[in-house]
């Protein structure tokens, strides 16, 4: 009998560890293979000094359910820690997590933390502080804090119609508005990182710094 | 069965117990039936803006400890018939009560008056999760400045946590002369950020002061600014439907005059 192709390959790279996954083999497979080889195979290895992984799947789109688990597994070394799961070309969920919609005022002292991306109708008043991993959007006023891409995303966008923040963070850059403020122009605005600064622009740019989200491209009839 | 207000505003010195003083009393005048809590223990000050410092017999802590009964703690106001006082107590700090004490105790009360006003201390740790512990609404003081501001608003978070929905806002201090040229926030900037409905705007007056020096509320000076602002707040927290003061300052003889003439 051959030596069979293995599932789950691990590399080593300068950053930590790198899974990857084999997209022709069933998930149930590829996770008891991966159990075999934090459990008894090489169980001394794990035990180092924290390290980061990442997961890739290649083609292969996961459920929830399916990301629970192979959390849990990795959760039994707890040096291992998982920084990142990726998938080509996109989301590595099957289903993605849309944009999530909530209302309400955060007020001062109040944290407001979504995974994904966070649609506020409602205000941030200053003191208050609405976080996301993804993009921030606000119908209302941002007053106080926000801070998106809070799990490392540089891509990350904060919107919202009166822009007003005490400050603002993307992934792990941090910015205040000047001390001068220009009061009088009331337009919605964006704020999003370029060169390891937060700019702030006007909306009507937006599609001209991020053309993949330009609606004309994705829509087949318009005039 | 009456209502329970608790009166608050996390920062200090906005107004809190003139607000409680002049709203009681002004709410007694109105013929209501009222009794006023003291829960600032270790620091009352009260009975002093009422001018009932040397009644006090007994105190909350006595009532909560059943040293004695409710009647025999409630002073009766010198001026008003249907006005109560239940002073604190001076000599103890804010852990000698539990909020499920407070909860009794406004219970109790509630059912004697038509309003308990209950005038929290400064602060949000053990003194305020007391005060709103028995409250059926919250009225939030606040000045026009962008510190009081922040606590309110903090305030108003903490009150929705503890489920007092829709707390009232009174904003306390107000000068017209500064929100004109920018110097201070105006009422409608105070508004868009707090969120919550407007009870009613109080103009700084130093007749405020005066009263609180002689001990009698200013509801009391019927020709004061900030007297009448606290009577229309107490006609609105009785359901009518009483508009804004307008503050600005009174026109003079010589300005009258003036325009009169078309020179203004």
């Amino acid at each position: 009998m051959g030596k069979v192709r293995p599932g789950v390959t691990v590399k080593g790279t300068k950053d930590g560890l790198l899974f990857i996954l084999e997209d022709d083999y069933p998930f149930s497979k590829i996770l008891d293979e991966l159990r075999q080889l934090l459990e008894y195979e090489h169980a001394s290895l794990w035990d180092g000094p924290d390290t980061k992984v990442v997961i890739k799947l290649g083609q292969r789109r996961i459920t929830a359910e399916d990301e629970v688990s192979l959390r849990q597994l990795f959760s039994t070394k707890p040096n291992l820690m998982i920084q990142a799961i990726v998938a080509e070309g996109g989301h590595h969920l099957l289903y993605p997590p849309k944009i999530h919609t909530l209302a309400g005022t955060v007020r001062s002292g109040q944290v407001l933390f979504y995974e994904g991306d966070l649609l506020l109708l409602g205000d941030v008043n200053p003191g208050g502080s609405v976080q996301a991993s993804g993009n921030i959007y606000i119908l209302g006023a941002l007053r106080g804090i926000a801070h998106a891409g809070s799990q490392g995303d540089e891509t990350a966008l904060i919107a919202a119609s009166i822009f007003r923040p005490t400050q603002l963070r993307i992934a792990d850059i941090i910015s205040r508005p000047p001390d001068e403020w220009d009061e009088s122009d009331g337009s919605m605005r964006f704020a999003y990182l370029v060169n390891q600064q937060i700019a702030v622009d006007q909306i009507q740019s937006l599609n001209q710094l991020r053309p993949e989200l330009e609606w004309k491209r994705k829509s087949q009839s318009f005039f | 069965m009456g209502e329970s207000i608790v009166i608050t505003s996390g920062k200090g010195g906005v107004g809190k117990s003139t607000t409680s003083a002049n709203l009681g009393t002004a709410l007694a005048l109105y013929g209501k039936k009222v009794c006023l809590i003291d829960t600032d223990i270790g620091l009352r000050n009260l009975d002093v803006l009422m001018g009932l410092e040397n009644r006090i017999i007994y105190d909350l802590i006595d009532v909560v400890d059943k040293v004695c009964r409710i009647e025999q703690a409630l002073i009766k106001d010198k001026r008003c018939d249907h006005l109560y006082l239940l002073p604190a107590a001076q000599a103890k700090d804010k852990m000698s009560v539990s909020s499920l004490q407070l909860r009794w105790l406004v219970a109790e009360l509630k059912e004697k008056f038509d309003y308990v006003l209950v005038d929290c201390p400064a602060g949000i740790e053990r003194g305020f999760s007391n005060a709103i512990a028995g409250a059926d609404q919250a009225i939030v003081v606040t000045t026009p400045e962008n510190a009081a501001v922040r606590d309110a608003d903090r305030v108003i978070g903490l009150l929705e946590k503890e489920r007092i929905y829709s707390p009232k806002l009174v904003i306390n201090r107000l000068r017209t002369d500064l929100t004109k040229d920018g110097g201070m926030l105006d009422v409608d900037e105070v508004v868009s950020i707090l969120a919550i409905d407007l009870l009613g705007v109080v103009p700084e007056h130093e007749q405020v002061i005066r009263s609180g020096h002689i001990g009698e509320p200013v509801v009391w000076q019927t020709r004061c600014s900030a007297g009448k602002a606290y009577r229309n707040i107490a006609r609105r927290i009785q359901g009518e439907m009483v508009p804004l003061l307008m503050l600005e300052k009174q026109q003079n003889v010589v300005n009258r005059m003036k325009r009169w003439l078309g020179f203004v």
